[in-house]
């Protein structure tokens, strides 16, 4: 059987755990624990997970994070499980789903589910960098601490960061990504006041003042968790693209790419086109390099790069070129992208007909930025503002990150895409917020130096203006607030 | 087209944003260029240096370097997040001697025969490596090439991969 594990990278040293195997469709699959099935299965060579509804469309994973529905199988008869958040385990019972699946036979899992209440000081909704950060201040002044996070490993994106943050060494500046979350975990592990529940769905709130969470296990349980105060960090998702056949095996979220070849050291594929010249799309050009995959452009409907300079310079000098002012138009081939083709743009940012360029790629990377994970402060009720620059609805909150819900708290993506610094610091302010309400003397002049830093300084670049404006928008103040609450 | 079109830093650019040292200094030996030309919040290399040679006043300022305090060390090289800052030699004979960044395979090793890549990625000559040291996983990698070649390597390619 092909494995399409990296074994050597430049950067990340692959510890690989016990090898475990599983079926898929009746085939024995190899893979280590550590992996998500679709990790191993990716490693192994599988490359569609699903179909179309209709079932004429073959569809790989697109986000590879548990927010798309683009690899929903069936595991141990259970359907609809999202298998990038699945941890492979011995023995199991992985299948396709011929489109809609039927309603499960009546299996011991669902059977065994036990309630379980949980009472809490601070509920935090989101491993990342905002909900750790968050997480390691609250427990570090004692308060009872849940995390909550449906993934099966915490850290939220920070994992799949292979570079060296920039900002300041307060925030873990010049420290790689994944190295961060490494930190984070260590420390919080050794802190009794908080705890981490890994693959805990939170699925909603209910008048009666209980979160609905279920955390899936051996046995699963239904969680109801009290909290006197919530910070939601669920983060954000992968935006798509219009295009002819976007939708076809190959074509994939850049941070989809990203999880596979720098969390599970899987390369994505062989020939890679990028589309987006973001942050995004600029490191993961570099990334896929690292990896040892062909880059052979990377496609920006702007005039200008979208990313920092030194991004762009860093792929520039190992030969991958930027084509502004052009975008996708289609991908060809039967079962996977065989060919990506991309023409200039207008100034209206159609497409010139006569213009197109062709590319051989078998990966076509999507870097058109995110939209938050709003679903949870949606439903609560939390007043939000469409806000097409910061990634679609975005809570109104304080500058303390408090939403509309008094008590409730937003930080990170959610909050307006940004990126890790700023999420780090706003998980402190939500923090410090809180405990200046539990009456910790020191906590508003930490909150306000913070908070100074943020917006006097930080956020005085101006290569972060477009983020800034957008926070700006979204931001307002108590009285408002007040007087928005009713 | 500017660097914003391009990702292409040309010598103008660098001299427009004040990050050029003087020809004085460059002849004197070693130098660090500083190719960041853009507001980014980030001060890595203020802290990086043991010399105490770059400066900034606010985070996003872009980085200054006092020119007689920099020897051309290469720490920053190692530590720079945006792999944006280069140590040039161009005081020894016919040579010059490129200092650089590199997170690829395979390792580099002193002797090493490379490829000289300019800022388009574009095989401008071949050089020699002379010295390479490894920080946090990042490799800072001294090539000798032709003087003429001092502005325009800034990559190597090393074969056997």
């Amino acid at each position: 059987m092909e494995d399409y594990r990296i074994v050597e990278h430049p950067i990340i040293d692959f510890k690989r755990g016990r090898k475990v195997s599983f079926t898929y469709n009746g085939k024995r699959v190899e893979a280590y624990e550590g992996e998500s099935i679709l990790a191993g299965l990716y490693a192994a060579g599988f490359r569609v997970f699903a179909t179309s509804p209709q079932g004429d469309r073959l569809r790989e994973a697109f986000c590879m994070i548990g927010r798309c529905s683009s690899c929903l199988s069936r595991v141990n008869g259970i359907p609809n499980t999202r298998i990038c958040i699945e941890p492979v385990r011995d023995g199991l019972i992985v299948e396709t789903q011929e489109s809609l699946p039927d309603i499960p036979k009546v299996s011991r899992e669902i059977v065994d589910v036990v309630e379980e209440i949980k009472d809490v000081d601070v509920l935090i909704i989101g491993a990342g960098p905002a909900g750790l950060k968050a997480a390691e201040i609250l427990g570090g002044y004692g308060l009872r601490v849940l995390v909550a996070t449906d993934h099966f490993r915490a850290g939220g994106q920070l994992v799949k960061q292979t570079h060296k943050f920039f900002g300041d060494t307060t925030y873990y500046g010049g420290v790689r990504g994944f190295k961060i979350a490494e930190k984070l975990i260590s420390n919080l592990s050794r802190n009794p006041n908080v705890e981490i529940s890994t693959r805990t769905f939170v699925y909603g709130y209910f008048k009666e003042g209980f979160f609905g969470a279920e955390k899936i296990g051996d046995p699963s349980l239904h969680l109801l968790i009290r909290a006197k105060y919530v910070i939601v960090a669920s983060g954000a998702s992968e935006r798509s693209l219009l295009f002819e056949n976007n939708d076809l095996p190959g074509i994939m979220g850049a941070g989809g790419a990203q999880t596979l070849m720098n969390e599970y050291g899987v390369k994505p594929g062989e020939d890679a086109l990028v589309i987006g010249s973001g942050n995004v799309g600029l490191i993961v050009a570099y990334q896929l390099l690292q990896a040892g995959v062909r880059v052979h452009g990377i496609a920006e409907v702007l005039r200008e790069i979208g990313g920092w300079f030194v991004h762009a310079a860093k792929i520039r000098r190992h030969g991958i070129p930027i084509f502004t002012g052009h975008t996708i138009v289609r991908a060809e081939g039967r079962d996977r992208v065989e060919k990506a083709v991309i023409s200039q743009v207008g100034k209206d940012l159609k497409p010139l007909p006569g213009t197109e360029k062709e590319f051989n790629v078998d990966l076509v990377l999507l870097a058109v930025g995110l939209q938050p994970n709003y679903s949870l402060l949606s439903q609560m009720g939390a007043l939000m503002k469409y806000l097409p620059e910061a990634g679609g609805l975005i809570p109104l909150r304080t500058r303390y990150m408090e939403t509309s819900i008094r008590n409730v708290f937003v930080a990170g993506d959610l909050s307006g895409i940004e990126e890790a610094t700023t999420a780090f610091i706003e998980g402190e302010i939500a923090a410090y917020t809180i405990l200046e309400r539990e009456g910790f003397a020191k906590a508003v002049e930490k909150r306000e130096r913070i908070l100074n830093y943020l917006w006097n300084e930080y956020r005085q670049s101006p290569v972060v203006q477009r983020s800034r404006d957008a926070k700006l928008k979204v931001t307002v103040s108590e009285e408002e607030m007040k007087r928005l609450r009713g | 087209m500017g660097f914003k079109e391009t990702g292409v830093l040309t010598l103008e650019d660098m001299m427009r944003a004040g990050l050029m040292p003087s020809e004085e200094r460059l002849r004197k030996g070693p130098v660090a260029l500083l190719e960041c030309p853009e507001q980014i919040p980030c001060n890595i290399c203020v802290s990086a240096c043991p010399f105490k040679a770059i400066s900034m006043d606010k985070i996003y300022d872009l980085p200054r370097l006092d020119e007689n305090k920099c020897v051309g060390c290469g720490v920053c090289v190692a530590k720079c997040p945006g792999l944006a800052i280069f140590v040039v030699d161009v005081s020894k004979g016919d040579k010059a001697y490129i200092t650089l960044p590199y997170e690829f395979l395979p390792k580099p090793s002193k002797g090493a025969k490379v490829k000289l890549l300019n800022r388009e990625g574009k095989i401008v000559g071949e050089g020699v490596i002379v010295k390479a040291w490894e920080y946090e996983k990042t490799w800072v990698v001294t090539v000798e090439v032709e003087k003429n070649l001092w502005f325009d390597v800034r990559a190597i390619r090393i074969e056997g991969r």
